[in-house]
């Protein structure tokens, strides 16, 4: 009997999973259906060259057929329109095998050619493209040389590290197509666009993959993105069905869908993201003498940043989903993240004692320094973002008790921007970096004491410290290195170098939160940008 | 006195009596953290819990009432005074002075303030201390907030220009001055305080919009403004009803403004 039983529940079993099995072929085999999510600002072009804002960089990703692919779940380099590539070993030249039999979504064929086009658009000067910058390595003609309809090397002035990582972003154009603006070797291919409310693309019907089983790519028919800035608008929308994901979740945002729909949220832990404050060091700053020598002593940036809780801010403000951060890379970068960096030790009485031994002392409850000048100093972040409003409260406080007064001031982010880089007329900022690139050479903009963006103290004719000179040193030497442990060292002391001085003070690693109804199948939210459509071929959408 | 404005009163008085001591109902202050017990529910130690940052939220409560209470209503108070003066002189003395206020009114009402706000917050130094910041926030209310009550004042003190009493005593030879003063502005006074309580609750949520462009109260002082902010996003009104303590007190003190100010624009009628 029992025996019986067990033999018919066994069966009934074999069969559910049967029925099942076959019904979740037949879902991957007919695919189709409509994915709809939100861009949060409306894309600036669809120029894949010109580039250069999230919503742009998610259509490029989307629409755009790129010789090589950065796998976001591997942070692995896969092959993609070329089959294989091979890079000189004087780092100058790359050369690709392409794929054959392979049309743009007009119908045009894709060949050498394509990709040759591609590169001298790229490295127009007279395009600004933020994508050819990466490529410029030193002047002079970049020569793209046709071997064959299927072979093309590609030959800079100056050797380019990371050379082949870099064409993860480039989107290959038609030469021969009539319509070129629209003529893509991505999945998908733009249909509609209505400015303001939404971008419609289709599927590409000469897209080349094919998945396993010989079915073609990508499943999902189409993909509606509603341009929608307003986070609460786009909660709405998800929690009623009618978005398939929320590709970047704030914390808050994250813990009221998780306490109603747990399975629907996912936690891809720290991402490359990174919340920092710095003091501004510019010497022709429009603030006190006596403040830019505190915000110039490393010692007193050593302080502020000891007496910081950086726990609290991971724990309050993000209620657990970031990490404190331990330097300007975030261990999420398995490979460039020096693993030799400490986590900074939150220690206010330390703190109090290294202020101590650069002449300042406490009065009444209030830090002055040697010449009597009372350690007061305003902190400003952009209005509306409230976890960096939130950061700056809990910061406030903590310095409060080594006897640090500060100011909170939240400003529109234009007022922002124009006092950090135009007028230099504030004291401290929040704000944080968002990296796409995995390689530091996508920071160079950032490191060079040269540079527009070394935000504490930018575009420096000569380094104005030892240490600035050093990095400029060591991140020239890896940017014009092939030899990739050479790299590795010269930025692992970047890194150090960064931590030691503490221009920047990183403050956490923002978690990669996301959300995924459960209508869309398929998806797996990775760290690296675009975290939940990454394997967007891939996805597909069932009824709800 | 009816019973409403009884209550009203007592309910004013109360609310002021309780903000009033709020050095000695929450001793630890507005901007202690309990950074253990984050957005926590009401408890004996905490009575209306915390917010996200673990600061108790009837501290926040009691002293965001008192920095509202009090400049709120001078703001409104400060609106309603250029208004009568602008729209009621305006609409009284008619004409091309009807025309030249109208026009600068409509030209204030078309500038784009928000961008002007933005301009004046740029002025201002960074390093102020949170009281001078929300006092310059209520200020800067009151000197733009005069436009709306001012077309209203202007197109009544007209109206009153051309009434029979008004006739009347011109026909008797009392002077202009006078005219004004002692026969059309009593006439508008209860425009004027329909315009003063109408504005009170419009520049305590203004305050908390101000707070988008870096306008609002500076951290860490409280004001009804920031905590209605706390609002934002509330997925459900029975989940945290403690939440909604600020929102309950300003409905309760405008409504008690507009009892006392109904009550006593019968007895000038």
């Amino acid at each position: 009997m029992s025996n019986a039983m067990t033999r018919t529940c066994r069966r009934a079993i074999a069969v559910a999973v049967l029925c099942l099995g076959s019904l979740s072929g037949r879902a991957v085999a007919q695919g189709g259906g409509e994915l709809r999510f939100c861009l949060r600002m409306e894309p600036k072009t669809f120029d894949p060259l010109k580039v250069e804002d999230e919503a742009s960089a998610a259509i490029r990703y989307l629409t755009g057929g790129v010789l090589l692919r950065v796998n976001r779940q591997t942070q692995e380099l896969e092959p993609e329109l070329a089959h294989s590539w091979k890079v000189s070993k004087d780092g100058r030249t790359i050369t690709f095998s392409l794929r054959s039999g392979i049309s743009f979504s007009d119908g045009t064929p894709f060949s050498a050619q394509d990709v040759a086009y591609t590169i001298r658009q790229l490295m127009d000067p007279a395009l600004h493209s933020a994508t050819g910058d990466a490529f410029r390595s030193a002047t002079g003609n970049v020569e793209a040389k046709v071997i064959s309809p299927t072979q093309i090397s590609i030959t800079f002035p100056a050797p380019v590290s990371g050379l082949d990582r870099l064409f993860d972003q480039v989107a290959i154009l038609s030469e021969h197509s009539p319509r070129k603006e629209v003529a893509v070797l991505g999945p998908f291919m733009l249909a509609d666009y209505k400015p303001g409310a939404s971008v419609l693309l289709q599927r590409n019907p000469n897209y080349w993959k094919s998945d396993e089983q010989g079915h073609r790519l990508p499943y999902l028919d189409s993909i509606r993105l509603d341009i929608q800035a307003n986070r609460d608008v786009e909660m709405l929308h998800f929690k009623r069905g009618e978005l398939g994901l929320i590709n970047s979740l704030d914390s808050e945002y994250f813990d009221k869908l998780e306490t109603t729909s747990p399975q629907l949220v996912h936690d891809a832990g720290p991402s490359l993201d990174s919340e920092q404050l710095w003091f501004n060091e510019v010497a022709k700053a429009p603030i006190p003498a006596y403040k830019k020598n505190w915000f110039r002593s490393a010692n007193f940036r050593r302080a502020i940043s000891e007496a910081i809780n950086r726990e609290d801010l991971s724990r309050v403000v993000y209620h657990g989903h970031a990490q404190p951060a331990l330097g300007p890379f975030s261990p999420a970068n398995k490979f460039w993240f020096n693993d030799k960096l400490k986590p900074q030790a939150y220690s206010p009485d330390a703190a109090s004692k290294a202020l101590q031994n650069d002449g300042f002392h406490l009065q009444n409850g209030a830090l002055k320094d040697k010449d009597g000048n009372e350690v007061v100093f305003s902190i400003i972040t952009n209005a509306g973002s409230k976890t960096r409003e939130r950061m700056a409260v809990l910061i406030q406080e903590d310095l409060q008790k080594i006897g640090v007064h500060v100011n909170v001031v939240t400003l529109d982010f234009p007022s922002l921007i124009e006092r950090m880089t135009q007028s230099f007329d504030y004291e401290a900022i929040i704000l944080g970096l968002t990296n796409v690139d995995l390689d530091p050479n996508g920071e160079m903009n950032v490191w060079l004491s040269s540079s527009e963006n070394h935000q504490w103290n930018p575009q420096q004719k000569v380094p104005e410290t030892a240490w600035e000179a050093e990095i400029d040193r060591l991140m020239r030497a890896q940017a014009s290195s092939t030899d990739l442990k050479q790299r590795k060292e010269a930025f692992d002391r970047v890194q150090e170098i960064v931590v030691e001085e503490e221009p920047f003070i990183f403050l956490i690693n923002k978690n990669a939160l996301s959300a995924v109804s459960a209508t869309v199948h398929g998806a797996a939210p990775v760290i690296l940008s675009p975290q939940t459509f990454w394997n967007v071929e891939r996805l597909t959408v069932s009824a709800k | 006195m009816n019973l409403w404005r009884k209550l009203a009163c007592a309910l004013l008085a109360a609310i002021l009596c309780v903000s009033a001591a709020a050095n000695w109902l929450a001793p630890a202050g507005y901007a202690k953290q309990y950074r253990e017990a984050t957005d926590a529910p009401p408890s004996r130690t905490h009575w209306l819990g915390t917010d996200e940052i673990g600061r108790d939220r009837f501290a926040r409560v009691l002293y965001g009432t008192r920095i509202s209470l009090l400049l709120a209503p001078a703001a409104a108070l400060l609106s309603t005074l250029m208004a009568a003066l602008i729209g009621g002189l305006a609409g009284y003395l008619g004409g091309i002075w009807a025309r030249v206020a109208m026009a600068v009114t409509d030209l204030f009402l078309s500038l784009p303030w928000l961008f002007l706000l933005i301009t004046a917050r740029a002025l201002m130094p960074l390093n102020v201390s949170p009281l001078f910041s929300v006092t310059v926030t209520f200020l800067l209310l009151g000197l733009l907030g005069w436009t709306t009550a001012a077309r209203v004042l202007c197109a009544t003190a007209g109206s009153l220009r051309s009434a029979d009493f008004v006739r009347q005593a011109r026909a008797a030879g009392v002077s202009r001055q006078r005219l004004f003063w002692i026969h059309v502005m009593p006439n508008l006074k209860p425009v004027l305080y329909a315009q003063f309580w109408i504005s009170i609750p419009v520049f305590i949520l203004s305050e908390a919009n101000l707070g988008i462009l870096g306008l609002g109260v500076a951290e860490p002082l409280p004001s009804w403004g920031s905590l209605l902010k706390e609002l934002e996003g509330l997925v459900s009104v029975g989940d945290e009803p403690w939440k909604f303590v600020p929102l309950i007190l300003l409905v309760l003190a405008v409504m008690s403004f507009q009892f006392l100010l109904s009550g006593q624009e019968q007895v000038t009628a």
